[in-house]
């Protein structure tokens, strides 16, 4: 059972830079005021490398991944 | 450890149980009548873990739950904070943000003592040394829980500290309390971790509702039996609730849990004129259409009828020929103005959610001014560090809802039919 | 032996005025991105690449050039003189303004690799050294360079860095965004 990570946002670090939709398009799109809508659903297997590209480009570290229980 | 509890019911109905002193006297309790109906404070036997252990016991066995809007079983969270690391602190909360309740200020103002002696009792169920009760700036309950303490000076085994807060509908919520009390800075934080495991410069805070410590000192009292005496298995107990709007005795009211929602209005004298809805849960509450006589007053179940926004302890009547549409926009207006500007989708969703229900009110908004407000009322949910606009999305999702024809006539273009009626809602700023 | 030390004194120049361009490019992509700078084919996510990868080279470079200045045997600058300014024998004042320049960008490169792990605001604290780094390097290079600042090409080069950073900082100063618009509002909170 492999432990898996989901992504994250901190609204309150958040200033809609938009990095993150940028680098994974297909996991975060921006609302109509540039801020990152995420689902709940964990990283999928092979994307963790460009997840945690997107995590460290962040200007303000708003972006995280986070730990979630293995789903049984 | 009980003391003879008094009796439940009279006339058939549940007798009044916080509010009691206030119906057999018409005047807020001081020490000495307070002493005279409740007793002394059984806060002996918590000196030692045994006493704590069972005190913890019997308000789980009750079932009580927090009586702020969450609705969080209480004694889960004295075992939280007892079992956190760190020098506990408790925190009561008397600031009631929402504009649309008074029943903690009615509380604080009448029975002032039980209040207190909720928070002692909880201090000493979590070991914590020190206590805090939070008032709205500048209110007058500040005076009045000054004399009480005054009175009571020295016999306490802890000392309350009193502090007033911004008087800001977001400055009431649990993390944001917390946060005022370590930095003055009072808006909320994103959690985890919640005050219950680092809270007050990082200590584990047990935040209550001034009304749930109310309750927790009758069944510390009177036990865990008799607090389940009225109310229903699922919702025991009674509630304090503020009832205001069309109705013949707008106030506050304690109500047995498990009453339908008819009876409750009818506490207050009933709808004064053909009721269109009544808002549920405050300014950051929803709306449900009548008939009122089906649902019954639980968390549960007003949940189920639509009522998804906050807790129970706020109603407020709206009146058939009021518009909904223009009231809601007033309530989403003011909600976007007390945001506390920390996360996007809150700073912008609201005001963008206002600015649709004001276009739709004046029937300036066509279908798609509705389309994007039903988009955005999908985006701006759940993207906040706290639930503020969670409340703001409720309030406007259910009054698409409950009033559909309003909303139907609105976007055909068809001028309000209650243009120039007074507000009914008591927003700041607006009047009701 | 002549020709390496001569080998070790132009590397020790040219590189020194190269990792001027390099800081130079470093800092005004630095400041554009603060600005939220962003073309169709150079998107935020770009700017923020090569302004990292600059500055990985700029280090290399700057490591290179003070390397230099320390094997030859001209000056007589030791290891300790590149990190304690105004240590040095050999044109204390300009060589101390060097180190100071080198100093702080030690600092930017520490912060900068444990940014994941310190809180946003203090690493965006430290990171503003930048902009100090940035001129001390400067008039290091002019002071130093003695009759080599003084070269028709060199001083062009100079100015135009000059220019750059300055117009880079007035567009990141007048750069503006609604979300810091809407925080600034007093909400009566604090």
């Amino acid at each position: 059972m492999t432990r898996s990570v989901t992504l994250v946002v901190d609204p309150t670090a958040c200033r809609a830079h938009g990095l993150c939709a940028e680098m994974l398009p297909d996991v975060i799109r921006l609302d109509e005021w540039g801020y990152p809508i995420l689902g709940p659903e964990p990283v999928a297997a092979g994307r963790e490398r460009d997840v945690r590209a997107a995590v460290r480009a962040c200007p303000t570290l708003a972006l995280r991944l986070r730990r979630t229980d293995p789903s049984c | 450890m009980t003391t003879t509890a008094p009796d439940l019911r009279r006339d058939g109905v549940c007798a009044p149980r916080l509010l009691a002193g206030w119906f057999a006297t018409g005047a807020p309790a001081d020490r000495a009548a307070h002493a005279a109906r409740y007793g002394p404070l059984p806060v002996a036997d918590l000196r030692h873990r045994a006493g704590r252990a069972e005190l913890t016991e019997t308000v789980a066995r009750a079932g009580l739950r927090g009586r702020g809007g969450g609705g969080f079983p209480t004694a889960r969270k004295l075992i939280a904070v007892a079992a956190a690391r760190g020098r506990p602190v408790v925190v009561a909360n008397g600031c009631e943000g929402d504009p649309a309740g008074l029943k903690d200020r009615v509380l604080l103002e009448i029975a002032p003592h039980l209040v207190i002696d909720g928070i002692v009792l909880a201090a000493a169920a979590v070991r914590a040394r020190d206590a805090v009760l939070c008032l709205g700036e500048g209110g007058l309950q500040v005076a009045r829980i000054a004399g009480a303490l005054a009175e009571r000076s020295g016999t306490d085994p802890i000392d309350v500290r009193v502090t007033e807060v911004p008087h800001r509908y977001v400055a009431s919520e649990e993390s944001a309390l917390a946060r005022f009390l370590t930095r003055g800075d009072a808006r909320p934080t994103m959690t985890p971790p919640r005050p219950a495991q680092r809270g007050v410069h990082g200590r584990p805070t047990l935040v209550d509702n001034v009304e749930t410590l109310a309750h927790l000192a009758l069944i510390a009292r009177y036990g865990a039996e008799w607090y389940r005496g009225c109310g229903t298995a699922a919702a025991p107990g009674t509630t304090l609730v503020t009832i205001r709007g069309a109705v013949w005795k707008p106030g506050v009211y304690e109500v047995e849990y498990g009453m339908s929602l008819e009876s409750v209005l009818d506490e207050a004298g009933g709808p004064a004129a053909p009721a269109g809805a009544v808002l549920v849960g405050g300014l950051g509450g929803a709306w449900l259409a009548p008939p009122f006589a089906d649902v019954a007053f639980t968390p549960e179940d007003l949940r189920a009828a639509g009522a998804v926004g906050g807790g129970v302890a706020a109603l407020a009547v709206l009146p058939r020929r009021a518009c909904g549409v223009a009231e809601t926009a007033r309530v989403v207006r003011y909600l976007a103005a007390e945001s506390a500007r920390q996360c996007g989708p809150c700073m912008f969703g609201l005001p963008a959610l206002a600015d649709d229900m004001t276009d739709l009110a004046v029937g300036r908004g066509g279908p798609a001014t509705l389309a994007r407000l039903r988009q955005r009322l999908d985006v701006v949910p759940g993207r906040g560090a706290c639930a503020h606009p969670d409340g703001a999305v409720a309030i406007v999702s259910s009054a698409l809802r409950v009033f559909a024809d309003d909303v139907e006539r609105h976007v055909a273009g068809a001028p309000c039919s209650s243009a120039g009626l007074r507000p009914w809602l008591p927003v700041p700023g607006v009047g009701g | 032996m002549a020709f390496v030390n001569q080998a070790l004194w132009f590397a020790s120049r040219s590189s020194g005025q190269v990792s001027l361009l390099l800081l130079t490019l470093v800092a005004v992509l630095g400041a554009l991105h603060t600005g939220r700078a962003a073309t169709r084919r150079w998107p935020r996510f770009a700017v923020h690449t090569l302004h990292h990868n600059l500055a990985v080279l700029a280090v290399a470079f700057v490591a290179v050039h003070v390397a230099a200045a320390i094997i030859d045997p001209y000056a007589g600058i030791r290891w300790a003189d590149a990190v304690v300014p105004f240590a040095s024998t050999y044109q204390p004042f300009w060589t101390g303004l060097g180190a100071a320049a080198a100093d702080l960008l030690l600092a930017l490169v520490v912060s900068s690799m444990m940014r994941l792990r310190l809180p946003w605001r203090l690493w965006r604290a430290l990171h503003f050294a930048a902009y100090v780094l940035w001129p001390v390097a400067l008039v290091h290079g002019l002071g130093i360079g003695g009759a080599d600042a003084s070269l028709g090409w060199v001083r062009t080069i100079d100015a135009g860095c000059a220019l750059a950073v300055a117009a880079a900082v007035v567009v990141r100063m007048r750069a503006r965004h609604q979300d810091t618009e809407a925080r600034r509002v007093e909400v009566g909170l604090r």
